[in-house]
């Protein structure tokens, strides 16, 4: 049953006051805040309405697959995801489209005195007005989580970063939970700057992990064994006490990978195993340089 | 049939895997790095593995192998130049390579070497 519908002609004759209602009706339910000018709230309504009018207009109210939907459903998109990096919430993007029900629905009521005939509009625009709101929270959503899994990647790639300390000694200090993912990362940025500076030693310090547990500590070993089968000693530092009561209590076996307490330790021993080491100059020397 | 060539340096074994090993190359090299030692009875075995990027748990193996019996027959050996691709493959394996010395490059090898043997 496809009974043509008065929405598009509604719309089109009460464009202006529909609109003054709409922009009333989001400003009392407060939802817009003042991340986004009236200016640009205004413009985007306005060719939200003259959108949804041309697409009502050629039909196919049912069918947002459909291609003449595709304007409105790509301002929804633009609007969605400018918002959900303006730092919107879930429920003020999706106000946007819901609060039109209330000024639409109220012409609807001004227009058409047949009861049977009000039904109808008011069921076929409340379905319309659903389906585009919950487009419009679902490519809200999408832009939230592509914006997510970029941090993340950003935040693997800066918590990452190998020093060189020393010629022949380079550290590594990590921050954050150990997962698989990251301790990827970290071995081969790790392996890749041993080969590229030509180190023996490696500090890898644990002061800025959280928690230790069997599978961060397997971690760990597997960059040792992967340093040392290239050739590197590592050392692993930072080690606060609580962590290694839970080691001990997890029953996690090091073997023989030298830890130390403090990074200065680890450091000291570095330098022990590079013949180096590092002295107060001589009293006369100093005396001399006043 | 190829071979991987064995050189004589000093006091040294020098072997240097330029190609892509396949199982059948390594286990001639097993043969003939053992040989070798005998024969020339050297004390040392240097096996530089720089160019080689694929590896599969059958020439971790190998390498393990030979460390192994160097060490019986009275030969220190170190593994030198092992790429970081190889490196974490070898771990994923599970193959840890307890007994084999190694270094990052054929310079620091050597002084391994030369540091392991003044110490018998």
């Amino acid at each position: 049953m496809n009974t043509p519908t008065t929405i598009p002609q509604m719309i089109e004759n009460h464009r202006d006051s529909l609109l003054a209602d709409w922009l009333q009706e989001q400003a009392t339910i407060g939802s817009q805040r003042l991340l986004i000018s009236d200016a640009e709230l205004r413009q985007q309504c306005l060719d939200f309405l003259r959108l949804l009018q041309e697409a009502t207009a050629s039909g196919g109210m049912k069918d947002m697959n459909s291609p003449q939907w595709d304007r409105v459903k790509e301002l929804l998109e633009s609007v969605a995801t400018s918002r959900a990096q303006q730092g919107f919430s879930p429920t003020e993007v999706a106000t946007f489209v819901f609060s039109l029900k209330k000024p639409l629905f109220g012409r609807l009521r001004q227009d058409i005195r047949d009861v049977e005939n009000l039904g109808r509009e008011i069921w076929a625009g409340t379905e319309m007005i659903d389906r585009l709101g919950l487009y419009t929270a679902e490519v809200y959503q999408k832009a939230r989580d592509e914006t997510i899994s970029r941090q993340q990647a950003e935040m693997l790639e800066l918590s990452t970063p190998v020093v060189n300390l020393w010629e022949g000694i380079l550290a590594l200090p990590l921050i954050g939970t150990l997962d698989s993912s990251r301790t990827q990362v970290v071995m081969e940025t790790l392996l890749q700057k041993i080969v590229d500076t030509g180190s023996t030693v490696a500090i890898i310090d644990i002061t800025g992990v959280p928690t230790v547990d069997t599978l961060v500590a397997q971690h760990l070993l597997k960059t040792v064994t992967a340093a040392r089968l290239m050739g590197a000693d590592c050392i692993i530092s930072g080690i606060r006490p609580q962590i290694a009561q839970t080691i001990v209590h997890l029953g996690v076996e090091l073997g023989d990978v030298a830890t130390k307490a403090s990074l200065a330790d680890a450091f000291q021993l570095a330098l022990k195993r590079a013949g180096l080491e590092i002295r107060r100059p001589a009293a006369s020397a100093l005396a001399g340089e006043d | 049939m190829d071979r991987i060539p064995i050189l004589r340096m000093g006091e040294c074994l020098l072997v240097t895997i330029q190609v892509d090993m396949h199982d059948q190359l390594a286990l001639a090299l097993q043969d003939d790095l053992t040989s070798a030692i005998t024969k020339q009875r050297t004390r040392a075995v240097l096996i530089d593995i720089s160019a080689l990027v694929m590896v599969d748990s059958f020439i971790g193996r190998m390498l393990a192998n030979i460390s192994a019996m160097s060490k019986i027959l009275d030969a220190e050996t170190v593994v030198v130049g092992m790429q970081p691709a190889v490196a974490i493959t070898l771990v994923e394996l599970g193959l840890q390579l307890p007994g084999v010395r190694t270094a990052l490059n054929v310079d620091q090898g050597m002084k391994l070497l030369r540091r392991a043997l003044r110490a018998t």
